[in-house]
């Protein structure tokens, strides 16, 4: 087998690959947060905590008396965690809109906070173990690396739902109204169409998605309460270098970081947690408003 | 109308001040010392969302390096207290500049999301170094004596240092607001367009109180490890930076008291629901949503504004509470 700088290809193969599958995570989060701040002018903090509560959904299906398996779980999942998306629009957001952004941030961050210490009281800080589903067990053997076909599936599947929402937000007509209402609500509401509702629903689905990428991470991380804060500051981060105002910015820029991430953890260890957050730092140097962002 | 304010604060701050010396004669010292030292950390962070309109999400990255290089130097390099809290200061003032310098590029909900991220390197550099002690942080932080002469071991002696770093921190904070660079700051904060078009160069001066606020969490921070003679983690975490936030929130943002109530009010209610475990958390989470839904102004902002209402004796009379980044 050939060596590449001194690190085995195995190594820095499977490095890579968990640096796709975070960056898949990150693509799906900072797409959800660039989607609902788009309409809603509001960062949700809440974002990671939904991510979580995903996960758990997943796994209280599957241990429930019903026993409803992933694929289920990958349907109910993001539709439950909206509703509940959707009800916190509607009664905590909703009276909030008119007051600066920053309101918003602590608002969500309150209820990040209250989520996350609900999960923790019943289920601790420990994991709960999620197993991956029968039809994707195992793996291929590539030559180069061993494969294994959940993962593939995961980075398959979120490539296709990001590639999904981008076309939905940038080719449909759907799309084209919930942009108009971005720029300018107030006249797209004077064109007849329900601009509050399609917040509700934008926020629902931007939290729906958060939800389905908890789904996917549960057979690869375990379901904790504390994973949704850890990846959250991270996704952030993401954010600030992608920059808000492109849909495919967020999902480049969540796949890219990601690679990045992995492969920092094969060449220089120590620097894996803060690579993300140094190259912000750059960025911030060179381009403020991201490197597919607008100033806003 | 002004006036009225004024004589206010005046009258509360003696009030409080008398308050702070019997206080530790009626309640447990550290207690008190532990409210103190958040107290100055809030006020140091409402300099920021206060009175220049920034919320900084990362402000546990100060103080807690403020906390970990004070316990480090007076226990490895036995350095007396005064010395090592100076240093504790210095090099959370060094990363406010750094911090500072990159975090006002942004502004608004940015700036808040780079603070956090950038406290976040904070956090994993204090876990891997070797000599912030990872997850045991470093404990058993000798107190030693103040100047040489003061044994900073009786409760009492360090109760009066604890309360006497708090009024420093505090006048500086109250000269800085009430001076004419506090002035500009306000003026950032309400228009800062404006204050540009008025030639002044707004970069500097968010940077300078982005510093001062860095530098007096630091002290706060410093403070807080020979109280506890404690460095942890929890010092640096993002859970710190929320805690404060909430501090100056219950207070009231952009008030002078507000944060040191806020103070008060947070680690009491911490203290007597400690035993409940994370519900404290949920606790929070309640407050923080309560807080913005229908109590934005804090304790000390309803105060002022009721009265000013009565003073004024006109209902149009009350200003509202400064909102942050209006």
């Amino acid at each position: 087998m050939f060596e590449l700088l001194g690190i085995p290809p195995q190594a820095l193969f499977g490095q890579l690959l968990i640096g796709l599958i975070n960056g898949a995570f990150y693509a799906m989060l900072s797409l959800g947060l660039a989607v609902i701040f788009g309409l809603l002018n509001i960062i949700n903090f809440t974002h990671g905590a939904q991510y979580m509560m995903g996960a758990f959904v997943a796994w209280f299906l599957l241990n429930s008396a019903l026993g409803l398996s992933y694929w289920w779980a990958l349907i109910i999942a993001p539709i439950v965690v909206g509703i509940t998306g959707i009800v916190i629009e509607r009664l905590l957001l909703k009276p909030i809109y008119k007051l600066d952004h920053l309101y918003g941030l602590l608002l969500t961050f309150g209820l990040a906070l209250i989520i996350e210490g609900l999960f923790r009281n019943y289920y601790g800080s420990t994991g709960l173990p999620y197993s991956i589903p029968p039809q994707l067990a195992g793996g291929h053997n590539l030559g180069f690396m061993f494969l294994p076909n959940y993962r593939a599936w995961v980075i398959v599947f979120s490539l296709a739902v990001c590639l999904g929402t981008w076309f939905v937000i940038e080719r449909t007509s759907l799309g084209a109204t919930l942009r108009a209402a971005t720029e300018n609500p107030t006249l797209v509401q004077a064109f007849g169409i329900n601009v509050p509702r399609l917040i509700t629903l934008t926020y629902g689905f931007g939290v729906g998605l958060a939800a389905l990428a908890g789904v996917l991470a549960a057979p690869i991380y375990q379901v904790s309460p504390l994973m949704g804060s850890q990846i959250i500051i991270v996704v952030f981060a993401v954010v600030v270098i992608g920059g808000m105002g492109s849909i495919m910015g967020a999902i480049v820029s969540g796949f890219g970081l990601g690679v990045i991430e992995g492969l920092t953890k094969v060449f220089y260890p120590e620097a894996s947690n803060t690579v993300i957050f140094v190259i912000m730092a750059i960025v911030l140097l060179v381009r403020p408003a991201g490197l597919f962002g607008r100033a806003r | 109308m002004k006036n009225g304010t004024v004589r206010l604060g005046t009258w509360t701050g003696a009030a409080l001040l008398v308050v702070a010396v019997v206080l530790p004669f009626v309640v447990y010292p550290v207690f008190v010392m532990k409210a103190l030292c958040f107290a100055l950390f809030a006020c140091a962070f409402n300099l920021l969302i206060g009175y220049v309109g920034l919320l900084s999400f990362g402000h546990a990255a100060y103080f807690g390096i403020g906390s970990y290089v004070t316990a480090y130097t007076v226990k490895a390099w036995a350095l007396p207290p005064e010395l090592g809290i100076l240093l504790g200061t210095a090099v959370a003032a060094i990363l406010g500049v750094v911090f500072g310098w990159l975090a006002i590029r942004r502004s608004g909900i940015y700036f808040a999301m780079v603070t956090l991220a950038l406290a976040q390197m904070v956090y994993f550099y204090a876990l891997q170094s070797p000599w912030t002690g990872g997850e045991d942080g470093i404990q058993a932080v000798p107190r030693g004596y103040l100047f040489g002469v003061l044994d900073l071991n009786e409760p009492l002696i360090m109760y009066f240092f604890v309360l006497g770093v708090f009024l420093l921190g505090f006048f500086i904070i109250h000269r800085t607001i009430h001076s004419p660079f506090g002035n500009v700051l306000k003026a950032i904060r309400e228009n800062e367009p404006r204050a540009i078009s008025l030639g002044y160069k707004t970069d500097h001066y968010k940077l300078m109180a982005f510093v001062l606020s860095a530098a007096l969490s630091g002290l706060a921070g410093s403070t807080k490890s020979l109280v506890f003679q404690l460095a942890s983690l929890t010092d640096v975490y993002w859970t710190m930076s929320g805690e404060v936030v909430l501090m100056t929130l219950v207070g009231g943002l952009g008030t002078v008291f507000g944060p040191v109530v806020g103070a008060f009010i947070v680690i009491t209610m911490e203290n007597y629901l400690a035993r409940y475990g994370s519900w404290v958390t949920v606790i929070q989470g309640v407050v923080f949503v309560l807080c913005v839904l229908a109590f934005r102004r804090g304790v000390v902002g309803e105060i002022i504004a009721f009265v000013q209402r009565r003073t004024v004796r006109a209902p149009s009379g009350a200003t509202p509470a400064h909102a942050p980044g209006e």
